[in-house]
C-alpha cells in the first residue's frame, strides 16, 4: 500500500482521490450555497451547519445503528440552523454577513456540546460504491470507492441546473434573487422563497457533514471541518452561481487539498502547509482575475446581499 | 474615480453593509441626540440580559441549575481581582481584533479578516523581535510593535486594494487571506523559522524570556491590556472627533455622496484599512511578546473570530469596545469553571457566545420601534 511503488502515479491517483472523496463536502454545501444565493440571500454560518451536520449524522448512525439514518438527521439538523438565519436575516437591518458569522458561532457551539460524548465511540458508516473493483492496484481501487453522497450531489448538481433553467418554481427563485421588487409584483411571495431556499440549502450543507463523518475522514471530532463551510461562499462565487459548475469548483478544491498529503506520501514534504492553503490562494486569484469594478460579476444574483 | 461608485455595486455582499447598523443616524451636528444614544446603550444591554437568560434555560435543559451557573460566570469573570484580572488578560486582545473589523466597517466594508491580521502580525513581530533580540528591551518592543502593525495593516490594506482596484469582495478575500495566514504560519514554523527544540508544537525561537512584555505592576495583566484600551481611545477620537473620522462616515454613510463632495475615497479607505490590520496585528505581537514568547499555532485561537463578534456588540464604536471586550473577555474566563463544576464542556462558551450575535443582531431590527427613544417633534 506504499505510495512509491507506484512512484508519481501515486500522487496523481492522491490528488483524484482527494477530489472524490475531500471535494464531497465541498460540493454539497457550494450547492446549499447556490441555492441559497440564487435567493438573493447569503449564508456565511454553513460551517457552523456543515459542523452540526455531522456530529448529527455520527451521534444518531451510532445511536441507531442505521448510516442513512444519520444522514437524514444531518439534513434536518442543518435545516433547524437554515430556519434560525432564514428567521434573522428576513428581519430589517440584519446583515447577512454578520447573521452568517452568529451561525458560525452558534452552529459550532452546538456541534461540539452535543457531540462531546460521541468523540470515543465509533458509528456505523457509509457503504462506499466500489466503482474501483476493476483494478488490481489497491490505490486505484481504494481512489475509486465513491461516497453514496457524491453520487447524490453530482444527481443534485444537474437537477438543480434543471430547476433553475425550466421550472416554474425555479425561475420564481431567479426572480427573487434577481429583482425582488418584480416577483413581488408577479405575486410571489419574496420572504416565503427566501425562507424555503436558506432552509434547503442548510439541509444540503448539513448533509455535506454526514460526509465528513460517516465517510471520510469518517470519525467525529472537533476539528473535522477544515473551513469546508466558510469556503462555500467562495466556491459559488467561483462556480458562478451555476450548480453544474459547482461540482468542477468543488472537484478541484478537493483535489487541490489533497496536493500536500500527496507530495508528503512519497516523500516530498517541502511546502507541505502552504499546499493546504492553495484552495485559498487559488480562489483569491480567480477572484481577483474575474472580478472588476466596471461591471457585476456574470452570473450573479441582482439582488444578491442587498438590504431588504 | 467613477469606478467607486460602481466598485459598491458590483461586489457581491458589501451593498448590505450600511444596514448593519454601521451608517447609524449620526447625531446631529451640534448637539447629541440623548434619546438615540440612550436608544444605541438599551437596545444591545437589554439583548445581552436577553441572551443570558436563553443561555440559563439552555443551561436548566442540561440539568445545571441557572442561578449557580450565572454565580458561576460572575465569580469566575468578575468576582475577585484575582478572577478580573484573568478577564482582562483574556480582554485585551479582543479591543484590539474588534477594531479590524469596527473600523472598516465604519466605510462601509465588512472586515472578517482579523484571524489573518493577528497571525500575520505575530509572525512579523516575532520575526522582528529575533533578528533585534540583543536591543535593548525597550527598542525591541517599539521594533516588534511597528513590525506587527506593519504586518497586520499591509495585510488588511492588501484586502483594500483588491476591492477598490478590482471590486474583489472584501469580506470572502479577507476570510481566505485568514487561511492563507495560517499556512504561511504553518509553514514558517514547521520550515525556516522553526526551533529544532520545539518537538510537539513546532514554534518559532523563542524570544529571551528578560525580553518578554512585561505585566502591570504585581498583576498577572500584561501590557497589552494598555495597548488595547490605547488604540480603542485612538479609534474612538478619531472615528468620533476628528475631520478624518467624519470622512469615513461619510463613505460609510453614502459614497456617493463622499466622492461628490471631492473625498479621497481610496486614500481614506486604504488607510482606515491599514490602521484597522495594524491594531489586530498589534493583538499578535502581545500574543507573541507577553504570552507565548514565539510564534506557533497557538496564534490562531479564535481571538479574531471573537473580535467580530465584540465590534458588532459594540457597534463598531471604540469607546464600547473596551466594556464589550472586558465582558466578553469575562465570559471566556468563566469556560474552565462551567467545565469543572457544572460538568459543561468547553463549547459551552461557544453556545453563548453564538446566542450573545444572534440575539445582538435581532435586536439591530428593533432600532426605531420603540416610540419612547423617538426625538420628540416640536
Amino acid at each position: 500500500m506504499n505510495g512509491e511503488s507506484i512512484g508519481w502515479w501515486g500522487v496523481v491517483i492522491g490528488i483524484f482521490a482527494g477530489a472524490l472523496r475531500g471535494g464531497t463536502p465541498f460540493l454539497l454545501v457550494s450547492l446549499g450555497e447556490c441555492l441559497t444565493e440564487k435567493s438573493g440571500k447569503i449564508n456565511l454560518g454553513l460551517e457552523g451547519v456543515l459542523l452540526m451536520g455531522a456530529m448529527s449524522a455520527y451521534a444518531v448512525s451510532y445511536k441507531t445503528g442505521s448510516p442513512w439514518v444519520g444522514v437524514f438527521a444531518a439534513g434536518f439538523a442543518g435545516a433547524v440552523l437554515g430556519a434560525i438565519h432564514a428567521f434573522l436575516v428576513s428581519r430589517p437591518k440584519v446583515n447577512d454577513i454578520a447573521a452568517g458569522i452568529a451561525m458560525l458561532l452558534f452552529g459550532s457551539g452546538m456541534a461540539f456540546y452535543l457531540g462531546k460524548p460521541y468523540v470515543q465511540p465509533s458509528a456505523p458508516q457509509l457503504p462506499g460504491i466500489p466503482l474501483g473493483a476493476w483494478s488490481h492496484l489497491p490505490q486505484v481501487a481504494a481512489a475509486l470507492k465513491i461516497s453514496p453522497l457524491f453520487v447524490l450531489g453530482v444527481a443534485l448538481a444537474f437537477a438543480m441546473r434543471w430547476f433553475f433553467q425550466n421550472t416554474r418554481a425555479g425561475m420564481q427563485v431567479r426572480a427573487v434573487g434577481d429583482a425582488p421588487a418584480a416577483a413581488r409584483a408577479m405575486g410571489v411571495s419574496v420572504s416565503r422563497t427566501r425562507f424555503v431556499c436558506i432552509v434547503i440549502g442548510s439541509a444540503l450543507g448539513g448533509i455535506g457533514g454526514a460526509h465528513l463523518s460517516l465517510f471520510y475522514p469518517g470519525a467525529w471530532t472537533e476539528a473535522i471541518s477544515s473551513g469546508q463551510g466558510l469556503m462555500a461562499v467562495a466556491l459559488v462565487i467561483f462556480a458562478r452561481w451555476n450548480p453544474v459548475q459547482c461540482l468542477t469548483a468543488a472537484m478541484l478544491f478537493g483535489g487541490a487539498q489533497a496536493i500536500g498529503p500527496s507530495l508528503q506520501a512519497v516523500g516530498i514534504s517541502a511546502g507541505y502547509y502552504l499546499w493546504n492553503a492553495s484552495p485559498y490562494v487559488l480562489t483569491l486569484v480567480v477572484m481577483i482575475l474575474t472580478c472588476s469594478n466596471k461591471r457585476t460579476l456574470i452570473g450573479a444574483p441582482g439582488a444578491l446581499g442587498a438590504a431588504t | 474615480m467613477s469606478q467607486i461608485s460602481q466598485a459598491k455595486a458590483s461586489v457581491v455582499p458589501s451593498a448590505a453593509a450600511p444596514s448593519t447598523g454601521v451608517a447609524a443616524p449620526m447625531a446631529a451636528a451640534g448637539g447629541v441626540n440623548w434619546r438615540a444614544t440612550l436608544e444605541a446603550i438599551v437596545l444591545p444591554t437589554g439583548a445581552v440580559i436577553v441572551a443570558l437568560i436563553l443561555f440559563l434555560l439552555f443551561c436548566f435543559t442540561q440539568g445545571a441549575s441557572p442561578a449557580g451557573v450565572f454565580a458561576a460566570i460572575y465569580k469566575a469573570a468578575f468576582g475577585s481581582w484575582y478572577s478580573f484580572q484573568n478577564t482582562l488578560v483574556r480582554a485585551s486582545p479582543l479591543m484590539l481584533t474588534a477594531l479590524c473589523t469596527a473600523l472598516p466597517a465604519r466605510l462601509g466594508l465588512v472586515m472578517i479578516g482579523n484571524e489573518g491580521a493577528l497571525v500575520v502580525g505575530g509572525l512579523a513581530a516575532a520575526a522582528a523581535g529575533l533578528a533585534a533580540q540583543s536591543a535593548s528591551p525597550l527598542a525591541l518592543w517599539a521594533i516588534m510593535i511597528l513590525a506587527g502593525m506593519a504586518g497586520g495593516g499591509l495585510w488588511i490594506s492588501l484586502v483594500g486594494i483588491l476591492y477598490y482596484a478590482r471590486g474583489v469582495n472584501e469580506t470572502i478575500s479577507s476570510l481566505l487571506m485568514n487561511y492563507i495566514a495560517i499556512g504561511v504560519l504553518n509553514h514558517l514554523v514547521n520550515g525556516p523559522m522553526r526551533d529544532p527544540a520545539s518537538l510537539n508544537k513546532p514554534s518559532s525561537f523563542p524570544i529571551p524570556d528578560d525580553k518578554m512584555l512585561p505585566t502591570l505592576g504585581s498583576s498577572n495583566v500584561h501590557f497589552g491590556l494598555i495597548f488595547g484600551i490605547v488604540c480603542c481611545l485612538i479609534a474612538w477620537v478619531l472615528i468620533e472627533h476628528t475631520t478624518f473620522g467624519f470622512k469615513v462616515r461619510i463613505i460609510g454613510g453614502n459614497i456617493r455622496a463622499a466622492k461628490m463632495a471631492g473625498l479621497p475615497v481610496i486614500r481614506i479607505g486604504l488607510i482606515t484599512c491599514f490602521l484597522a490590520g495594524a491594531a489586530a496585528g498589534i493583538a499578535g505581537m502581545v500574543e507573541v511578546a507577553a504570552v507565548h514568547g514565539r510564534a506557533n499555532e497557538s496564534l490562531a485561537a479564535g481571538y479574531g473570530y471573537a473580535g467580530i463578534l465584540v465590534a458588532f456588540v459594540a457597534r463598531h464604536r471604540g469607546l464600547p469596545i473596551i466594556f464589550v471586550s472586558t465582558l466578553l473577555g469575562g465570559i471566556l474566563a468563566s469556560g474552565g469553571i462551567l467545565q469543572r463544576q457544572f460538568k459543561l464542556p468547553d463549547a459551552t462558551i461557544l453556545v453563548f457566545q453564538g446566542l450573545v450575535f444572534i440575539v445582538i443582531l435581532f435586536s439591530d431590527s428593533l432600532y426605531g420601534k420603540f416610540k419612547i427613544f423617538k426625538e420628540a417633534r416640536a
